[in-house]
């Protein structure tokens, strides 16, 4: 087990060489004053180790960056955190609370996820966009269908089809039905990975603004170090399932 | 009961066997043609002929014993062919957990009800020699329908994970993120048997009216009498899918709400 220390400054453990290393920006704050923390996060499916026992910890209002090469665990991290795949170790706490007391529909409108591909239901933009309040029986209003919209860039788009949207389009209108949970954990899978580099770029600005406006949690996983460094308060690096390195973005990334 | 069985080997079947040998001649023929055309079938023709032939014959040969049975041996019969048929029906589902059972279920269900009601209305006689027939052709109906569910809602949510774990992302019951492939795997299962019934009598005179027909019996009395057969069996279809969908909806969610079916995807991970 690791005896990694903590830094008074900023509580950077830096290269975490074991599996357990954690994160501690918050060392001394109760559990309920995180957002989001993992302890000894791991998943095993048929022999194969997909994450392997991570620790980290999510301040409120922080956004943090799982990045690593491709195969290295970072997907299978993030559908954790949302319970879409089941823990085979470990547990995650949502603002101190073990999730595994949540019932798994209210936790997953609390933590929500914008994916790599925006998966939209057949339908219209504003059907999409009131999906998720929908399952709990509430009705989004028009104006607030229609204020998400302008808010992600595609004022007036309520009553389109969603298979005339471009690929950009297609991922804002992933964003405002993801933002109509009102969540308090955002999860993003590479949401601009599958994207022209203008669009991507579009739509990195535009989950940096909102994140930024709504103070929201965040953790983003992306293959690209750039993008991290111009979101992420901290970065976390993992490798074949393990955590390699965790601290702010600029000291993890300094070499990379 | 061996001379049961030789009093049944007369005249009848040394024609019977005649004639069969004439169909597969004519098998081996198409199956010549197909060589030309660079298809090759001749082992799997060989097989499906033979087994064809001897599973007829050693049905005949059961049926022949038990022809003059009771009721009970006539449910035994059907419930021996209804667990044969999920055999068949769960091939298609392999990789879910407890198909066999599941098809078992929707089976039983579907031509039981089905049954059950032929016998009340007095549509179906209790009389082995009428119950075992019907009700086979209803049972492998059902079998059709419930592998046709199956496929199509496996295929329907391979195809649609991302679409399904973003409405599951997103809050929703596991039930409202496949509703679209439980009602298109219900449809897909009755399609054939509602163009078998819209075909009757246009496209096809099927085997029941047929042979009533050949007996004697009114040719209208034979014609209501096969429709009521063929809506049957689109009942005993209808209920055998709905059932077999509704219960593998269960099974590919775990109890938090995960899709645990299809998780090639992790491998990428």
């Amino acid at each position: 087990m690791s005896t990694a220390t903590v830094t008074a400054a900023t509580g950077f453990i830096g290269d975490a060489k074991s599996s357990d290393a954690t994160w501690r920006p918050s060392a001394g704050l109760e559990p309920e004053a995180l957002a989001l923390e993992t302890t000894h996060l791991s998943r095993s499916v048929v022999g194969k180790v997909l994450v392997s026992d991570i620790s980290v910890q999510v301040r409120p209002g922080e956004v943090l960056a799982v990045v690593g090469p491709s195969g290295a665990g970072k997907s299978s991290f993030l559908r954790l955190l949302n319970r879409l795949d089941e823990p085979t170790g470990g547990t995650v706490r949502l603002s101190g609370q073990d999730y595994r007391a949540l019932a798994p529909r209210e936790l997953r409108r609390r933590v929500g996820m914008v994916m790599q591909v925006a998966h939209l239901f057949p339908g219209t933009v504003a059907a999409n966009v009131a999906f998720g309040p929908a399952q709990r029986a509430e009705r989004l209003a028009s104006a607030q269908v229609a204020a998400l919209l302008e808010r992600v860039g595609l004022p007036g788009y309520q009553l389109r089809d969603v298979s005339n949207l471009s690929g950009g389009e297609a991922q804002r209108v992933s964003l405002a039905r993801t933002l109509a949970n009102a969540p308090e954990v955002l999860l993003l899978d590479e949401p601009t990975s599958a994207l022209d580099d203008v669009s991507a770029r579009g739509i990195e600005d535009l989950v940096l603004s909102i994140i930024r406006e709504r103070r929201m949690t965040c953790v983003i996983v992306t293959h690209n170090t750039a993008q991290a460094r111009r979101i992420a308060d901290c970065t976390m690096i993992l490798q074949a399932g393990k955590l390699v390195a965790i601290g702010p973005t600029k000291e993890v990334l300094r070499d990379r | 009961m061996i001379a049961e069985l030789l009093n049944n080997v007369n005249s009848d079947i040394i024609m019977g066997m005649a004639q069969a040998g004439g169909a597969i001649v004519l098998c081996a023929a198409v199956v010549l043609l197909c060589r030309r055309f660079a298809v090759h079938v001749e082992r799997e023709t060989a097989i499906s002929v033979a087994r064809g032939l001897v599973q007829m014959v050693f049905v005949g040969m059961v049926l022949a014993v038990l022809l003059h049975g009771n009721l009970l041996v006539g449910v035994l019969i059907l419930l021996a062919m209804t667990f044969a048929a999920a055999v068949t029906a769960a091939r298609r589902a392999r990789d879910i957990k407890g198909s066999l059972l599941l098809s078992f279920y929707a089976i039983a269900a579907g031509a039981g009800v089905v049954i059950a009601a032929m016998l009340a209305t007095g549509t179906l006689t209790a009389d082995i020699a009428v119950l075992v027939p019907v009700g086979s052709m209803i049972i492998a109906n059902a079998m059709n329908a419930c592998a046709q569910a199956v496929e199509r809602f496996r295929a329907d949510v391979t195809a649609h994970v991302g679409q399904i774990e973003a409405g599951l992302a997103l809050g929703a019951d596991p039930g409202v993120t496949v509703a679209p492939f439980v009602q298109s795997a219900v449809y897909a299962s009755l399609l054939p048997r509602l163009d078998m019934l819209k075909s009757l009598g246009l496209v096809w005179i099927p085997g029941v009216m047929a042979g009533m027909m050949v007996s004697g019996a009114n040719p209208v009395y034979a014609g209501i009498y096969q429709f009521v057969i063929v809506a049957m069996i689109l009942a005993a279809s209808g209920i055998a899918g709905v059932i077999v969908t509704l219960l593998m909806r269960t099974r590919v969610f775990s109890a938090a709400a995960q899709l645990t079916f299809a998780k090639g995807r992790e491998a990428k991970a």
